[in-house]
């Protein structure tokens, strides 16, 4: 199937292309051409994007997709493409664990028959996430794992980290940590701060993930392994990555994008939707974190997304479930961050495609000629406003329903197929 | 399972009617001094009146209340039954930590399970922070929610029966010198205590403690920091001494009961330091020999067993004031 899309504005375009007006072809499930159509190209589809912007689909680093059934797969893939997201990562947990092949193969086996969206896998960095013995990383790399994690289930000793980062490092996989000193949290649930003080919460103080970053980065040091760090939340974090850069260490890191709106101020009310982990920070954590996508110091901005049924989040604040349904606004937050002067159309564009791809390696998140044929058109000046009903994830644990938003994907393509139109 | 509910903010303003009375009673910040004076004339009221009148002016009659206390607490269940008791209401408490919740059952569920016994108020002891918010939200709309305490956040009725307490051996609250002194961190009361004695324009709040035992940033509270408590102490009308927990001692906030005392106890000597006639307090139940000496707890200055008087009063005061908002209507 050939198809040319004509007229639209370029985004995340390698080429001298990006940003101006343009035609792109796909053909079968690759971008064929950017640029003025060749002859005899023959298009079988032809779309007029007058108006409208072109852009690689949104690369998610981190979707809680729970045990992989079809059911669940369905809608949430499904809401991702319809949010521009066309490639999600699978993030193990101790109830839904990548630690063989045949588990690596159920995800893709059930997401192939369904054809929303790509899931990439992070696989288990230690046995049953157990943090204490390592994972067949070798294998899971091979099965096709893009990273290995043991999400948020602490190590058993810093000698386990080693030796897991030591081990990837061989097999040349990416370990992805998510920096949290459990002894420091100690049971916290909110962010250690006036608000905590005042709400007399247990609370996690910034240091609980400062003082785990910096040890990853002296192991760095000693074993040179490519490490991404998972969802930071606080100005040291900021500061301790842009630092190991500047080093020239092979990390990289991402944020939520809840982090780059929402604080600590969020839940004075209790409110239940805004507990999340990490913590919801200070005003001045929330700033560097911008400051730091700014820079380029955080490279990534994700979902995070975890969709829970709402009885999870009817209780007292500290006895619901951490986590906000979150594929639907991963591309409206980013692009307000355009709106609101943070970062350029393009910079922005590049931190849920180009640069998350980059990190799990994936030749997706870029207009190529030859790069995959994940497309998005984006109506940028169609206003909107979040509402539970309209959702399409099956989680509406939302703290952004009645936020509107400037810019809605009209329509997607997955490997070049035309699957989703508003 | 509530698929008819929407999860969201539980702000404290709910506790207020459109007029601005009290529909329910969460927490003391966001309250009025107006409406904290209220409450303590409406306590000085039924304190003098003779209990045999007090039962004829039974502003609760046909109406249920039930405490549900998901933690143990006797002397604060036993204060409310009486207050409700001398206003006419049929009262039951309930221990959930013992019932449903061990079983299972969800706060909704059991909040809706007792709805359908036709209470009328919600006398609530939880051990987590908003648990009362989280209740008074969720509840049916003609039933009222006072917070008995709430994890560490709140217990706006000892902070009222405290200023209450204050307010009848010293009168105004401007000229004040107020030092909370312990554990302030882990306490609900200290939290509430701050709020009140803040919002009556009290001169000086101080708290006295070790680092270990202060909420990060303490101070943006509105209160003066001491870790010495010979300094803290010094010129202040009114001590307040928080208990200590004994299980802190063993999870490194403390080194020992014996270090403590010697150091933030409240002993004889260490009251000289405070105005002549200053007045200690204490929320109960006491620990003789680690945060106060007994000599002190028993001595001129305290007047810890008048706060146990005078907490049926005011507690009295708050839920009459709940009923004259149409509350429990």
């Amino acid at each position: 199937m050939k198809t040319v899309i004509h007229n639209a504005r370029l985004l995340g375009c390698t080429t001298k292309a990006a940003g101006y007006i343009n035609s792109l072809g796909i053909i079968e499930d690759k971008i064929a051409f950017i640029g003025e159509e060749p002859q005899g190209f023959n298009a079988e589809q032809s779309i007029d994007a007058k108006g409208l912007m072109l852009m690689p689909g949104c690369v998610d680093l981190a979707a809680w997709l729970r045990e992989p059934s079809l059911d669940s797969l369905t809608s949430e893939t499904y809401a991702a493409l319809a949010s521009g997201i066309t490639t999600l990562t699978y993030q193990p947990e101790q109830a839904a664990m990548v630690g063989n092949s045949a588990q690596f193969n159920l995800i893709q086996d059930i997401n192939q028959a369904l054809g929303h969206a790509h899931i990439r896998v992070l696989g288990n960095l230690t046995l049953d996430l157990q943090g204490e013995r390592l994972s067949n990383m070798g294998s899971l790399k091979r099965a096709g794992c893009v990273g290995v994690t043991n999400g948020w289930q602490p190590l058993q000793s810093l000698r386990v980290q080693r030796l897991a980062m030591e081990y990837a490092s061989t097999h040349n996989i990416t370990v992805f940590i998510y920096p949290l000193e459990l002894a420091l949290a100690a049971g916290g649930v909110v962010h250690e701060g006036a608000v905590a003080s005042r709400l007399g919460f247990a609370a996690i103080p910034s240091a609980a993930e400062t003082v785990a970053i910096a040890q990853t980065l002296a192991l760095i040091e000693m074993t040179g392994t490519r490490v991404h760090f998972c969802r930071l939340s606080t100005e040291g974090s900021v500061r301790l990555i842009r630092q190991a850069k500047a080093q020239g260490l092979p990390v990289t890191a991402d944020v939520a994008a809840h982090q780059l709106f929402l604080t600590e101020m969020d839940i004075a009310d209790f409110n239940p939707l805004c507990h999340v982990r990490p913590p919801l920070r200070a005003e001045r954590d929330r700033e560097a974190l911008i400051q730091g996508l700014a820079d380029n110091t955080i490279d990534a901005i994700c979902s995070d997304h975890q969709p829970h049924e709402i009885d999870a989040k009817l209780a007292p604040f500290q006895q619901t479930e951490p986590g906000i349904s979150a594929l639907e606004t991963l591309l409206p937050l980013t692009l307000r961050l355009v709106e609101q002067g943070y970062l350029s159309l393009e910079q922005a564009i590049a931190k849920v495609t180009s640069a998350p791809a980059r990190i799990i390696n994936d030749p997706a998140g870029k207009l190529q000629v030859g790069a995959p044929a994940d497309l998005v058109i984006l109506d940028p000046d169609y206003l909107w406003t979040l509402e539970l009903d309209s959702m399409l994830s099956q989680g509406k644990n939302t703290p952004f329903a009645g936020w509107s938003f400037n810019g809605k994907v009209t329509q997607a393509w997955l490997s070049g197929r035309p699957i989703y139109r508003m | 399972m509530y698929k008819h509910l929407t999860p969201g903010a539980l702000p404290s303003s709910m506790q207020l009617s459109n007029d601005g009375r009290l529909r329910h009673f969460l927490t003391i910040e966001g309250l009025s001094p107006l409406l904290l004076e209220e409450i303590l004339d409406r306590a000085e009221q039924f304190l003098s009146l003779p209990e045999k009148q007090q039962k004829k002016a039974p502003l609760l009659r046909g109406k249920t209340v039930m405490n549900l206390f998901f933690e143990n607490s006797t002397r604060t269940r036993v204060t409310f039954e009486i207050a409700a008791q001398r206003l006419g209401a049929d009262v039951t408490s309930l221990d959930i930590r013992t019932s449903s919740a061990s079983k299972g059952e969800t706060l909704l569920d059991t909040i809706r399970n007792l709805e359908a016994m036709n209470a009328d108020m919600f006398v609530v002891r939880h051990e987590h922070a908003g648990a009362a918010h989280f209740i008074a939200r969720y509840a049916a709309p003609h039933v009222s929610v006072l917070n008995a305490g709430d994890g560490r956040h709140a217990h706006p009725t000892q902070a009222m029966l405290d200023m209450f307490t204050i307010r009848k051996h010293k009168g105004e609250f401007p000229p004040l010198k107020v030092a909370i002194v312990g554990d302030i961190l882990h306490s609900r009361v200290a939290r509430s205590n701050i709020h009140a004695l803040n919002t009556l324009s009290t001169g000086e709040v101080r708290v006295i403690a070790p680092k270990t035992l202060l909420p990060f940033d303490v101070e943006k509270m509105g209160v003066k920091v001491y870790t010495d408590m010979d300094e803290g102490l010094r010129d202040v009308d009114v001590v307040i001494m928080l208990r200590l927990q004994r299980e802190r001692m063993g999870s490194a906030l403390l080194p020992s009961e014996r270090e403590f005392f010697r150091l933030y106890g409240l002993t004889e000597k260490r009251l000289e330091l405070t105005k002549l006639d200053a007045i200690v307090m204490h929320p109960g139940p006491i620990n003789r020999g680690i945060e106060i000496a007994s000599s002190v707890a028993d001595g001129p200055r305290s007047v810890i067993l008048q706060q146990v008087t005078n907490g049926i009063a005011v507690r009295m005061a708050v839920m009459a004031m709940i009923m004259g908002s149409g509350g429990m209507a």
